[in-house]
C-alpha cells in the first residue's frame, strides 16, 4: 500500500511539474548551450552554423570605434538571397553569442541591435540561406567596457 | 518589471521600417554576481502572422533598442512585438503601420 501511494504521488508531482514548466518550455525556445558557450567557435557548433563561408554580402554596420561599451550599435544587413536566420556574436565578451533572428516570409533580413562589448572585438555574423552559412566580421575598438557594473 | 514598451512602424520605399524599444535592466551576470535579468525572446508578428522570432542574451544592452525591416506593408497593418525574459516576465505592444 505505502509503496503504491508514494508512486501515486511521484506521479502527481510529475503531472504538475511538467504542468507547470510546459508554458514557459513552450514559449521559450532559446538556444542555452549556445548562449552559455564561451568561444565564438563553440557557440557557432550549437547553432548548428558550422562550415561558414566568409561573404562580403553581409554587411555590417558598426562604428570603428565605440566610446562607449555599454550601447554599441551594430546594423546587419544580409544581401544573400533566401536569408533565414542572422546570429550576431562578439568574440571577446565572456559570452560572445548576442542575438540570433530567424527571419520568416514577410521580413527583410536585417536587423538594428544595441550591444554591450568588454573590449575592442570582432564582431561576427553569420547568416543563414538554403543551408548554407555565410559569415562576415569587423572590429570594433571600444573605449570604455560595458560589461562590467 | 515589464515597464512600458515604444514602437513606430512607418513605410518607407518599398518596405515597413519598425523601431522598437523596451524597458529592460537587462542586468549581466557580472553586474548581479550571478543572478542575470535579460529578455530572452523576442517576437514580431504583422497582421497576427509571425515574421521574426530572436533570441537574444544578456549582452543586449539595457532598454534595448531595435530595428526591423518588413517586406512592403500597408498603412494599417498591425505589428504586434512581444518579449519574454529569464524570469517568465513578459510584455508586448502593438502598433498600427503608418
Amino acid at each position: 500500500m505505502i509503496i503504491q501511494r508514494r508512486g501515486l504521488l511521484g506521479a502527481l508531482a510529475a503531472v504538475l511539474a511538467a504542468g507547470l514548466l510546459k508554458p514557459i518550455a513552450a514559449l521559450a525556445a532559446w538556444n542555452k548551450a549556445a548562449f552559455a558557450s564561451k568561444s565564438s567557435g563553440d557557440a557557432l557548433k550549437s547553432l548548428g552554423t558550422q562550415g561558414t563561408e566568409a561573404s562580403n554580402a553581409i554587411v555590417i554596420d558598426a562604428p570603428q570605434i565605440a566610446e562607449n561599451g555599454a550601447v554599441v550599435p551594430i546594423e546587419v544587413t544580409s544581401k544573400i538571397p533566401g536569408t533565414t536566420s542572422i546570429a550576431v556574436l562578439v568574440e571577446k565578451n565572456p559570452y560572445p553569442l548576442v542575438a540570433k533572428f530567424d527571419f520568416m516570409e514577410g521580413a527583410l533580413p536585417f536587423v538594428k541591435i544595441n550591444a554591450k562589448m568588454g573590449e575592442t572585438s570582432d564582431v561576427r555574423v553569420v547568416a543563414t540561406a538554403g543551408g548554407k552559412h555565410y559569415t562576415a566580421t569587423k572590429e570594433i575598438k571600444v573605449t570604455i567596457g560595458g560589461c562590467g557594473g | 518589471m515589464a515597464g512600458p514598451m515604444k514602437m513606430r512602424a512607418t513605410l518607407t520605399g518599398g518596405y515597413t521600417d519598425v523601431r522598437v524599444l523596451m524597458s529592460h535592466p537587462m542586468a549581466t551576470e557580472q553586474q548581479t554576481k550571478g543572478k542575470p535579468h535579460f529578455i530572452q525572446n523576442l517576437t514580431v508578428k504583422v497582421n497576427g502572422k509571425t515574421v521574426i522570432e530572436g533570441e537574444i542574451s544578456q549582452a543586449v544592452s539595457r532598454n534595448p533598442v531595435f530595428s526591423f525591416r518588413l517586406k512592403g506593408g500597408t498603412k494599417g497593418d498591425k505589428i504586434e512585438v512581444s518579449w519574454l525574459d529569464n524570469k517568465g516576465d513578459t510584455n508586448k505592444t502593438e502598433t498600427a503601420v503608418a
